[in-house]
């Protein structure tokens, strides 16, 4: 077990160092740079400019700029933030544990939904519970998330007051009470709801395929005729054997909410990573938006390798040597 | 004469097809006595799983229909509520499938779906039922049980698996067990074994079991009676004496030619002609197995044919069977 995940880890290297060039490249290739707000100064001379590009290595060929920016990284120095001027690392820092708190509460949310919804229209298929959730989830399908978390916010947020529309804590609160966790929780609350309302759907309609595929499988005969109530046979039987894909997406789930929270996160004014990755492409802060991008890469790394990790404890056919 | 631990009368199970109701199981009726074997014989589509599954009610009863009687120690199964049924399912009758790998939980060690029975049937503390389902294992024959108790099927050979499909089956000691093709997936050396197994669980425990298969070769070996079902009915009934020495309907027959044997040493097998008729587009008015033996004058059949009594015991459907011959005989 140590030793696959330790050789995934090694694999990770390469893929890892192919995603910096491709992200590299493509910032690259976005027109302006960090000075070109400098650059509409008047009162700066076109060779005070030259000189600041040159001090901050803009000048240097490409290859010469990627080197150094590489060999920052490998030593865990993502470099400095233009617009902030603190080092990335540091803004970011300031920000991930909303984005992961953010994600956490999307995902339970997302599953407290999901499990119910899909056990009661797999088990009842065809009947009037089923018919309600499928309709549900045709229009979740339909719904584009910024849309509807738009409408979320409109309602719950400006109308009727009862979450806040921006932030992640209220500022009146002292950092470390009790009032601080709750208000942080009340801010988190409609922004993860919002997504998960609409992320539950793909997971419903999964379960939900996957309850009625295995209860007619042989298996769940054999249950049946051992003399167990059904709604045990559910329990004993089916729900696991039902959970195994879904288990087995927990990962890719997981990269997919982190990259959903860019979206959720610039409508709900959620101080998170995915609302400092649009407003740094904004001001062409590329050291924030490389180093987000190539943290998103090793969170999806990370994700097919938990799903492997998970597959494997939950079904004893696959095991990992 | 003694009671029969079932008896089955009229039994009829419809399958709704495209809103319309077609029987699978067509008004058959039989007994079974204490300690005795009944194999069920017959080609796939006969009609020989869906009376296996309709004794224990397991059908999905939207789309399926039971009529007649299931009498089970003098009680009829047909009227029972699922709560009653759970009663009887696992307790009295035990089944035993025919895929022992997709049979079996993937995700349940073998001792625990083997205890699942006790736990819903039995006050057993949880160590009894660990020490009943060990004893159950080298019952079956499994030569490590409490090293099997905690694997799982997938870690078992087709053979072991169904050692556990039969040790799961017989847990709570039932007075019936229904063996559905239990031995069609396996090897034919370990066919042998399993129903050695069968035989000799039944020696200690008395219990009647219906055999369903349609190799006749095992019939042989250890059925007490047999019954021979075409497309749904009963066509023929008997003791394994009467029908192995005195086979008389024309379907029974054939069935017997088409056994390999070495002492014929024939070039090629028997055939029997066409195939068993869809239970959409059958024709239940006369004889079902006709189409299959046109050279046999229509005159020969007789309309809506019911089962005669050759010989005790010894029933046949349709006149048919006097007037048969083999094509080319």
């Amino acid at each position: 077990m140590w030793k696959f995940i330790l050789r995934r880890f090694l694999v990770m290297i390469p893929q890892l160092f192919l995603l910096s060039v491709i992200v590299f490249a493509l910032a690259k290739q976005m027109p302006g740079d960090a000075l070109t707000g400098v650059s509409m100064d008047p009162r700066i001379s076109p060779e005070r400019l030259y000189e600041l590009r040159e001090k901050a290595g803009l000048n240097d060929p490409w290859y010469e700029q990627y080197r150094r920016w590489i060999s920052g990284i490998a030593q865990g120095d993502f470099g400095k933030s233009y617009t902030h001027k603190i080092p990335v690392s540091e803004v970011i820092a300031e920000r991930i544990w909303n984005t992961v708190f953010l994600a956490l509460i999307t995902l339970i949310l997302t599953y407290l939904l999901a499990i119910p919804m899909g056990i009661a229209s797999g088990r009842f298929n065809d009947t009037w519970i089923d018919k309600v959730v499928t309709g549900y989830n045709y229009l979740g399908f339909a719904t584009p998330i910024f849309i509807f978390a738009l409408i979320m916010l409109f309602v719950f947020g400006f109308s009727l007051g009862w979450f806040p529309t921006g932030g992640s804590v209220d500022s009146k609160v002292d950092a470390g009470t009790f009032a601080y966790y709750l208000s942080k929780l009340h801010h988190v609350i409609l922004p993860a709801l919002s997504t998960a309302l609409i992320a539950t759907v793909g997971t419903v309609q999964y379960l939900r395929n996957e309850i009625i595929d295995n209860k007619y499988k042989d298996y769940a005969r054999t249950a049946r005729s051992k003399g167990i109530p059904e709604t045990q046979i559910y329990t004993r039987h089916i729900f696991r054997n039902s959970l195994l894909p879904i288990a087995a997406f927990l990962g890719y789930e997981i990269t997919g909410l982190v990259g959903g929270t860019v979206i959720i996160e610039t409508i709900f004014s959620y101080p998170g990573v995915g609302q400092l990755f649009v407003s740094s492409i904004g001001l062409r802060d590329f050291s924030v938006v490389t180093a987000i991008v190539m943290m998103l890469g090793f969170a999806t790394l990370l994700g097919t390798l938990l799903s492997d990790i998970i597959l494997s404890v939950v079904d004893p056919r696959i095991r990992i040597e | 004469m003694e009671k029969p631990i079932l008896q089955i009368e009229n039994l009829t199970t419809s399958f709704k097809i495209k809103e319309k109701y077609y029987p699978a199981v067509d008004h058959v009726s039989f007994s079974v006595f204490e300690n005795e074997i009944v194999a069920v014989v017959g080609e796939s589509g006969c009609g020989k799983s869906a009376l296996a599954l309709s004794i224990m009610r397991l059908h999905n009863h939207q789309r399926t229909k039971i009529e007649g009687e299931i009498k089970y120690k003098e009680r009829d199964l047909v009227d029972f509520s699922e709560r009653q049924m759970n009663q009887v399912r696992g307790k009295e009758i035990g089944i035993i499938f025919q895929e022992p790998l997709t049979a079996l939980n993937p995700l349940m060690t073998v001792g625990d779906q083997i205890e699942e029975n006790l736990t819903f049937h039995t006050k057993l503390s949880k160590e009894k039922r660990r020490l009943r389902t060990i004893e159950l294992l080298t019952q079956v024959g499994i030569p490590y049980p409490t090293r099997t108790y905690d694997q799982f099927p997938h870690e078992l050979s087709g053979g072991m698996r169904q050692r556990v499909m039969i040790s799961i089956a017989i847990a709570c000691n039932p007075s019936l067990v229904i063996a559905d093709e239990p031995t069609t997936a396996l090897d034919v050396t370990i066919q042998v074994q399993i129903l050695e197994l069968l035989k000799s669980i039944q020696k200690d425990t008395k219990m009647g079991i219906i055999l369903i298969t349609h190799d006749l070769s095992v019939v042989a070996e250890v059925a007490d009676r047999i019954i021979v079902m075409y497309a749904g009915q009963v066509v023929e009934i008997g003791t394994v004496k009467q029908i192995f020495a005195n086979p008389l309907h024309p379907y029974t027959r054939s069935l017997l030619k088409s056994i390999p044997s070495q002492v014929t040493n024939k070039k090629r097998l028997h055939v029997i002609d066409g195939m068993v008729p869809s239970i959409v587009n059958m024709n239940r008015e006369r004889c079902r197995f006709s189409p299959r033996i046109p050279w046999i004058s229509r005159n020969a059949h007789e309309e809506s044919p019911d089962l005669h009594e050759v010989a005790p015991e010894h029933l046949v459907r349709c006149t048919c069977y006097k007037h048969f011959y083999f094509k080319g005989s």
